[in-house]
């Protein structure tokens, strides 16, 4: 197989066919694959939209007027508003994509603060022990048992003493949503560092005599960090809904800073009493969609990840049936194949 | 004394029967003696996180009043109040309240917390109630239909479906069932526990429970039985439907992993039918992993309750929790996450000690 590619090509493909997830996506087969795909597709699309709002939104997240005069509150959608204005008289369709925006924004900044805070923590813990990491890990458990959107409100108080305006809506909100997060990475971060911890190699670094912090940065770190990506993909799910939870409950953004979607479907719950749909349908569709979008990824990385819930290649679909039938199970050139893939 | 007693007198044959019998009992009653403790360190952390998380923003006089009332008259009233005295003294005495379970006056309104707490604690445990039995009738089923046909058609509907559930924040589905079933079919009505008339009834009664249903039963009237039901439907859906994806791909994935064990081959080849193969074989030592993970889960339920109560009305503590929140006074919200944490690890508990009584591996 690499014989056939010139030689410019090789380094190339083998690199880009190492990232995370285009790993997955060759690994996978079927509906599994399907899922990915569409997955990949969702959350894609909402990326785009969310790089290029400012081109695609017809009027500002906070506009109210054009040339013509005031949008005007609930407006059914027409030509000019395709889906309708909110009873503040904001654009809906504008502040359903300048919220894609601020999603994006609050998820990337809080998993990269859980992702530095927890992966830090854990490391620590695991490698040092001792009384640091049993109190550690008992505030972790505490934490992590509680209602996160809870937790998140506490922080939300804390960050901005409820004032959203404070620090930046988007910076309160990314860190009420980290303070969910830091547990999960802890423990996952933790356990694996108590695991590599024992491995050999970790010792001979003693032996050479390494310093502990080049061997907990440098060696553990490195070996530890293989769920992550899981666990990163899984989280942005939670991150958006919890977003969306704490602007439900009036700790968002303010409507004149970012649109975000808690906030409109806030707004629009006496809407809906009185039948007016569009103002509340089509946010809460977008958080469904991204979520769902997230978590199609996160999902089938994790089946891809657990070798009890992977699907093989035509071979092991149904084990028993196979065995029955032939000696030699007729996926087995695919799997060998699927090997080879794997290998170069 | 212990020299006194020659070790030749206990017969060397009866020595090992005796501890086996007496180990297991005694290592489960350890464990949950262990277990029980573990509640106090779990609740103390919650609680004191929030109280001083609380207070970094200042004291909770300021937050609520300041700016509505001339600075003089404020600094009276958090005198009054004890907010100026030191930290470690306040949260002395608010340990002291969690423990008592008095939890003083709210700032805005005078209400006091701890009446507050149990009339409407019984409102959010009516509505986790209505939730988890949806989720149950909904998840488990499903869930075990999804591992039979694992990877074939039901499957991918049904596995779309629960990630649906979970995709969908509580308020956006109780927003459209109230604009499907309230609005545009008026089948149900759009909010609140029951309807006024009902509810002057179930407060007549004597010995009002706080719990709807069962006061509304108390009543003998069954039409204040069906309002009261009328007005659960939409919110225990709402919610439920959340909790039964999580139960459904739970199911799942426990129901395939036992499904592939030799036990069940050996039922098969026994001719025991598929339907009961999978209900009976597969889904009983399926269920020890699903009720531990129950535990975590209900601390997923009583976030989704907030939510739930505020798009419904439905006036339990999490509608309060918003209320206040609003209002800015962080006392009664103090109070309100306090006996939350309470619940939760409490709920902890009892499903551990469940887990332990079915599964004799569960132990320390």
């Amino acid at each position: 197989m690499v014989t056939s590619i010139p030689t410019v090509a090789p380094r190339g493909t083998t690199w880009w066919r190492k990232l995370p997830v285009v790993h997955q996506l060759r690994q996978s087969v079927g509906l599994q694959r399907g899922m990915l795909v569409t997955g990949l597709v969702i959350t894609g699309f909402f990326i785009v939209v969310a790089l290029f709002a400012a081109v695609i939104a017809p009027y500002g997240f906070n506009e109210l007027r054009n040339a013509e005069g005031l949008f005007g509150s609930q407006q059914p959608p027409s030509a000019q508003h395709l889906l309708g204005t909110t009873a503040g008289g904001y654009d809906v369709l504008s502040r359903v994509i300048w919220g894609t925006q601020t999603a994006f924004e609050v998820i990337i900044v809080a998993l990269l603060l859980s992702f530095f805070v927890g992966v830090f923590l854990g490391l620590v813990s695991g490698y040092i022990g001792g009384w640091l990491d049993r109190v550690l890990i008992v505030i972790a458990d505490a934490v992590y048992a509680f209602p996160s959107l809870l937790l998140a409100i506490v922080a939300a108080i804390v960050i901005s003493g409820g004032q959203s305006s404070l620090w930046g809506g988007v910076f309160a909100a990314a860190i009420s949503i980290t303070a969910v997060f830091i547990p999960q990475y802890f423990r996952v971060i933790r356990a694996e560092t108590i695991r590599i911890k024992a491995e050999p190699y970790v010792e001979s670094a003693k032996v050479i005599g390494a310093s502990n912090g080049r061997i907990m940065f440098r060696h553990v770190l490195r070996n530890a960090t293989r769920t992550l990506p899981l666990i990163v993909t899984l989280n942005s799910s939670e991150a958006i809904l919890t977003l969306a939870g704490l602007g439900f409950l009036g700790f968002g953004i303010e409507p004149t800073s970012a649109a975000e979607w808690g906030y409109d479907l806030n707004k629009s719950v006496s809407d809906v009493t009185s039948g007016i749909w569009w103002t509340s349908v089509f946010p809460g569709l977008a958080i469904v969609l991204v979520v769902l979008g997230v978590t199609l990824v996160g999902e089938s990385l994790n089946d891809l990840a657990d070798p009890r819930l992977r699907t093989r290649r035509k071979a092991d679909v149904a084990p028993s049936t196979t065995a029955e039938s032939s000696v030699v199970p007729d996926g087995s050139l695919d799997e060998v194949a699927h090997i080879d893939e794997l290998e170069t | 004394m212990s020299t006194a007693v020659p070790p030749t007198i206990v017969p060397p044959s009866a020595d090992p029967v005796r501890r086996r019998r007496a180990r297991p009992g005694s290592t489960l009653w350890r464990y949950l003696v262990v277990r029980f403790f573990l509640i106090f360190p779990t609740v103390f952390i919650l609680v004191t996180m929030v109280f001083f998380l609380m207070r970094i923003t200042g004291d909770p006089l300021t937050v609520a009043l300041g700016g509505k009332l001339p600075p003089d008259q404020l600094a009276e009233r958090i005198h009054a109040a004890g907010y100026d005295r030191p930290i470690t003294v306040q949260y002395l005495e608010f340990l002291g309240q969690v423990f008592t379970g008095n939890f003083g006056k709210s700032i805005t309104d005078g209400q006091s917390i701890s009446t507050l707490l149990i009339s409407h604690g019984t409102a959010t445990l009516e509505l986790a109630f209505y939730a988890l039995i949806v989720a149950f009738i909904v998840g488990i089923p499903l869930g075990m239909v999804a591992a039979y046909f694992r990877d074939r058609w039901p499957d991918a509907v049904l596995r779309v479906f629960a990630i649906l559930a979970y995709a969908t924040p509580v308020f956006f589905a109780g927003l459209l069932l109230k604009l499907v079933f309230s609005v545009w079919l008026k089948v149900l009505p759009v909010a609140g526990r029951a309807s006024t008339r009902t509810e002057i009834n179930l407060h007549s009664l004597h010995h009002s429970t706080g719990i709807y249903l069962i006061d509304a039963f108390q009543t003998g009237d069954p039409a204040n039985v069906a309002d009261v039901l009328s007005h659960a439907v939409l919110p225990g859906l709402a919610l439920g439907l959340l909790t039964a994806g999580i139960f459904l791909r739970l199911v799942r994935t426990n129901v395939i992993g036992t499904l592939s064990r030799d036990y069940v081959d050996a039922a098969r080849s026994r001719g025991v039918n598929e339907f009961r193969l999978v209900r009976k074989h597969a889904l009983k030592p399926a269920l020890i992993p699903i009720i531990t993970v129950i535990g975590l889960q209900i601390a997923v339920l009583l976030g989704g309750a907030v939510l739930t109560e505020t798009t419904f009305e439905w006036k339990g503590l999490g509608f309060e929790l918003a209320y206040y929140l609003s209002k800015r006074d962080f006392v009664a919200v103090q109070g309100i996450v306090a006996l939350l944490a309470v619940i939760v690890a409490l709920t902890n508990f009892i499903v551990d000690i469940v887990a332990a009584l079915i599964d004799p591996r569960v132990r320390y």
